[in-house]
């Protein structure tokens, strides 16, 4: 991976026991932590690396980018920045984010400057300057034009033109091509990693947020796998030598391939995911047990396709396969697998995905069955569910008011995860028939065993 | 103002591509080839109306520095009219130029800072809850008192009166906009480390620019409301009269002369026309570009007048001449003021004190100074009142109460008839391209008459009714707050997607279901928003609607408005405070309990998206 003249190796940036907890408002009720976003991340980044932090939405990728950043402060832990402490955001680094963020008021020349408006460059060497990274990104043509009249992919090069004007020594993306239609984000990669290789650009380290394995295999030279509450590093994995990323190489099939199981078993061991000629990895703390069980936020009608669609290839196919027939990315395929695990339905082994006993039946049965089973399973395995019949049962009326789950839910996640989790909870009781949900007031009712049963007679 | 600051510099480009580049070869079409622009026709105007209000300004000058005439007589013969419509006009703009200013800096410390937004949001809502009339004392006797020789007291009052029924709305917008500045562009602002100034004037101000212009149109509309109230009050036994087209269409209601009224009606809405036409059209047009969606779809407004003056050459010389130099020194100055924290603040051992660079300080001393000053604004003013109030009889306050009662009552049904009306005709002019094409012009036009100016000839036909006062002051409330729930609603029929509309007619859909299912839903939000503005408009209203002076007789009704207009004119300051206190509690309680929980609701359950 060493084709710079730069000198490599130097650590430039570094993560040390950092911890993130987000508690803006501090309306929490007394007694109760607001969730750990982040927990014990350990990370160095250093010169000449391209680094890629992957995993699934929700594992804290981007905060700990913005706190790598200095743009948060870590809650415990520190930053810091050439061995020396993080203070406040970093002045050697730009950011491309994946809404592009930039200003519509202004053209794009006016965007490209804007991010050398705050050093004093005199006017004529500004506009220099950014002509010159306009030109380099390939906008020529396009300064006075409004980001408005631009497309997505010509947006995003304004985004990258912006960030490399000032030359940073570290550039940060946040999912930049996330936001690309497909052909777009390849062009847009390539051209950025021929920037980079090339060393057209001054910048001495690269780290790229995404949750496309594919991205990070072919760009990165270190991949670092995040998992989900709290957000950790679960295995550091090298990239691949360069002549080996492309998506015919066997290697790289293989890299994507072991990155899709660790990725979609969240609660595996690392070490008995990795293959035997592999050398072992960084191998970070074991996942730790849950402190809540989190409803990944999936509609029942489709984890009953993936089941079915499982069960039709023998009751068991491998999970990358199946990404690529449901044409879903991991991001979107992780949250069925997940409900199917909670629900006792079908377990991970080996990134393949393989039903149950019960996962059987239910792929088999027809629409009340599935209902019937979907009951007793949700009822033992989804905690959430299980509390808001238990508690409706309690009362005489057999109604609750929303509030009565959200202030349970909100001592473990955060405002808008409490919302939706409890959305998700509503969904499942609802198909499961366990309970009704009145959206006009807010109210929770247990169904009536009766009509549940008449229901399905 | 920002114009300054966002420079568009392509001339200054051009100059430094000659050599390398060519420069109009592959341009998007959004440039103009750069011509050598000449003076023509169009800078002979522009600079005629500069020179125009310039002398406003110094006829103007003239008479606010002259000796105290705290009653003219009034000329009702046409010709005066030109100057007293330049004396309104004048007065509106420095209470807009205080407003732009008081906006900027309230909403902008309310906004970025937590602790100050403790005290100032509240503070605003009930400032905003309180009729104009209940300043006037206060802000009249100190002013006059303060210039006891000369106009100034007097027309600096009548400019915070005008202040009063501006400003707050205008706050309100801007804090929250500059309260949702995308999260994405305050990162970006904060890692290209934009200084606070630049923060300021490059995205926390254009970021707030579309809702600002719109607030501010909505607030001109208000100062106009109260043209004649700021013009021409009676404070106890003293009674003060400012040239103005106030006092003119005052003057002409209480002489009973019908064609000066009509007169000077006329020539108001002209003034409010040509207005619309040479200042807020091109403004409109010109802060499109502040949208913050990428995607809007639509057409971009566009006004002759922006441009004309895009293409003006004496425009485009004083721009580069004058106003870039006066923005790029300004800029080198603000530069010197707030330095960027050096490389020791990044690395800073010491964990507390690292970012807090010499802004960060200046700041600090700045809001502390005005957190001590408000306190003590609050101090003085609790104690002030509670002696004031002292004076309040319980007997007094049973009568408020009671007044407060009848006025609530009028503004329910005020806001009903608006309703009942609007709903159906917004729904139609919003749901048909045709019919908002030809009537939007319209209805704008008509809405931005005052209806204070009208109030003097309806009366004439309302007054002998059965009721009275008691209900032609429903009418006045009706007249001056139905705009903001039609807009509203056209807005909201406006936003609801073809494919709705498209499939609940494929579907055969019932007209009564498709309203109760797609329409009524969709202007639920809208409605609730205009309804919330309309409730406090109709209050506020209540001032100037229940109790009235024409042909010399002052006629009044019970209600919590004329108690507090009546206790005014006739310096009972005690009952003035009370009403008023009881008219702030009863806006700002409806606001919380029965108009932020419906619009929290719509929020929630009815939003399109
Ligand atoms: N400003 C914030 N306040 C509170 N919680 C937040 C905030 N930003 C992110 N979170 C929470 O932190 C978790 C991680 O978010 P994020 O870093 O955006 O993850 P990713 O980028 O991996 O999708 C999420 O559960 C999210 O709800
Ligand atoms: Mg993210």
């Amino acid at each position: 991976m060493t084709n710079f003249d730069m000198q490599t190796g130097d650590v430039l940036l570094e993560a040390r026991h950092v911890k993130k907890v987000y508690d803006k408002d501090g309306k929490r009720a007394r007694g109760t932590n607001p969730p750990v976003v982040l927990d014990d991340i350990n990370l160095r980044i250093y010169a000449g690396e391209f680094v890629a932090l992957l995993g699934p939405s929700g594992s804290g990728k981007s905060t700990l980018l913005r706190l790598l950043a200095g743009l948060l402060r870590p809650t415990e832990g520190e930053i810091l920045f050439k061995d020396v402490p993080q203070y406040g955001t970093n002045p050697h680094l730009s950011i491309v984010f994946q809404s592009f963020a930039l200003f519509p008021w202004l053209t794009v020349l006016q965007n490209v400057e804007l991010g050398l408006a705050a050093q004093e460059v005199p006017p004529t060497q500004r506009m220099r300057r950014s002509l010159a990274a306009i030109d380099t990104i390939g906008l020529d043509g396009f300064e006075d034009a409004y980001p408005k009249e631009l497309s997505g992919g010509m947006r995003q090069r304004v985004g990258f033109a912006r960030a490399l004007v000032v030359e940073p020594e570290l550039l940060f993306m946040d999912e930049p091509f996330s936001a690309l239609d497909v052909l777009t984000a390849a062009n847009l990669r390539k051209e950025l990693l021929g920037l980079w290789r090339e060393r057209k650009m001054p910048t001495r380290a690269i780290v790229m947020v995404t949750h496309n394995i594919d991205d990070a295999v072919l760009m990165a030279d270190r991949i670092v796998v995040l998992g989900a509450n709290p957000g950790q590093i679960r295995v550091e994995i090298a990239g691949l030598p360069l002549h080996q990323r492309e998506s015919t190489n066997e290697n790289y099939t293989k890299t994507v391939d072991l990155i899709y199981r660790i990725m979609t078993s969240p609660h595996v061991d690392i070490p008995t995911l990795m293959p035997q000629e592999q050398p072992h990895p960084n191998k970070h703390a074991p996942a730790k047990p849950r402190p809540y069980q989190a409803l990944p936020h999936v509609s029942i009608g489709d984890v009953t396709g993936l089941l079915e669609l499982v069960h039709s290839k023998g009751d068991r196919d491998d999970l990358y396969q199946l990404g690529r027939d449901l044409q879903l990315e991991v991001d979107d395929l992780l949250p069925m697998v997940d409900a199917a695990n909670i629900l006792g339905f079908a377990e991970t082994q080996e990134g393949d995905l393989v039903l149950t006993e019960i996962g059987k039946r239910f792929a088999e049965a027809g629409v009340l069955e599935e209902k019937e089973i979907f009951r007793l399973q949700a009822l033992a395995h989804a905690t959430m569910i299980r509390h808001i019949v238990r508690d409706l049962q309690h009362e005489l009326s057999h109604t609750l008011p929303e509030e009565h789950f959200l202030s349970e839910l909100q001592e473990h996640f955060s405002e808008s995860e409490a919302w939706s989790q409890l959305e998700t909870a509503i969904n499942w009781g609802r198909y499961a028939e366990l309970f009704s949900y009145q959206e006009e007031r807010g109210v929770f009712r247990l169904e009536e065993p009766e009509t549940a049963n008449h229901g399905a007679a | 103002m920002a114009q300054i600051f966002i420079p568009e510099n392509v001339q200054e480009r051009e100059q430094l591509q000659g050599g390398s580049h060519s420069p109009n070869e592959n341009r998007s079409p959004h440039s103009e080839p750069s011509q050598r622009r000449r003076l023509g026709l169009i800078d002979l105007v522009i600079a005629l109306v500069v020179i125009a209000l310039i002398s406003l300004v110094v006829v103007a000058a003239s008479r606010w520095t002259a000796p105290l005439t705290s009653s003219i007589k009034i000329d009702l013969a046409p010709t005066a009219l030109p100057v007293y419509a330049g004396y309104s006009l004048l007065r509106m703009l420095l209470a807009y130029l205080l407003s732009l200013i008081f906006t900027l800096v309230y909403g902008h410390v309310a906004a970025t800072s937590r602790r100050a937004s403790v005290v100032m949001v509240p503070l605003l809502d009930i400032l905003q809850s309180i009729p104009i009339l209940s300043f006037l004392p206060g802000v009249v006797l100190a002013l006059v008192a303060a210039f006891p020789h000369s106009n100034v007291g007097l027309e600096l009052s009548s400019v915070i009166l005008i202040f009063t029924s501006q400003a707050w709305n205008m706050t309100f917008s801007y804090y929250h906009s500059a309260r949702s500045v995308p999260q994405d562009l305050q990162e970006f602002s904060t890692v290209a480390r934009l200084r606070p100034w630049q923060h300021l004037f490059k995205l926390e101000i254009p970021a707030s620019m579309i809702g600002l212009i719109w607030n501010s149109m909505m607030s001109w509309a208000g100062g106009w409301f109260f043209l004649m109230a700021s013009e021409q009050f009676v404070l106890g036994s003293r009674s003060f009269q400012l040239p103005g087209l106030g006092s003119y269409l005052q003057a002409a209601a209480n002489k009973g002369n019908a064609s000066a009224l009509v007169l000077g009606l006329a020539t108001l809405i002209a003034l409010i026309i040509l207005l619309d036409f040479f200042f807020w059209r091109p403004l409109v047009a010109w802060a499109d570009k502040f949208k913050l969606e990428m995607n809007s779809e639509g057409d971009a407004p566009s006004s002759p007048v922006l441009n004309i003056i895009r293409r003006s050459a004496l425009i485009a010389a004083m721009t580069t001449r004058i106003f870039r130099p006066i923005g790029a020194s300004i800029a080198f100055l603000l530069n010197r003021m707030q330095p960027l924290p050096g490389e020791a603040h990044l690395v800073a051992a010491h964990k507390g004190q690292s970012q807090h660079t010499s802004w960060f300080s200046l700041r600090r001393i700045v809001s502390s100074v005005f957190g001590l000053l408000v306190l003590v604004l609050l101090v003085f003013g609790l104690w002030y009142m509670v002696r004031l109030l002292g004076g309040v009889s319980l007997a007094t306050w049973g009568q408020l109460v009671l007044a407060a009662g009848a006025t609530l009552l009028r503004t329910l049904v005020a806001l009903l008839i608006g309703v009942v009306w609007t709903v159906p005709v917004g729904v139609m002019i919003g749901t048909s391209p045709k019919w908002s094409k030809r009537l939007q012009p319209v209805v704008q036009v008509i809405a931005s008459i005052p209806a204070t100016a009208l109030f003097p000839i309806l009366l004439v036909a309302l007054i002998d009714l059965p009721g009275g006062l008691s209900l032609a002051a429903i009418l006045l409330m009706l007249l001056g707050t139905q705009w903001y729930i039609l807009f509203n609603v056209i807005a909201g029929a406006m936003s609801i997607p073809s494919d709705l509309k498209e499939a609940s007619t494929i579907y055969h859909v019932t007209r009564w279901r498709r309203w109760r299912t797609l329409i009524l839903p969709a202007i639920f939000p809208y409605l609730v928003t205009g309804l919330l503005t309309a409730s406090g408009g109709a209050w506020n209203a209540s001032i100037v609607s229940e109790y009235v002076t024409f042909n010399n007789r002052t006629v009044s009704t019970q209600g919590l408005g004329a108690a507090i207009a009546s206790a005014g004119a006739a310096g009972n300051f005690s009952v003035l405070l009370a009403g008023t206190l009881l008219m702030a509690f009863v806006v700002v309680l409806l606001n919380r309990v029965l108009w932020k929980r419906l619009y929290d609701l719509a929020e929630r359950r009815y939003t399109l998206s």
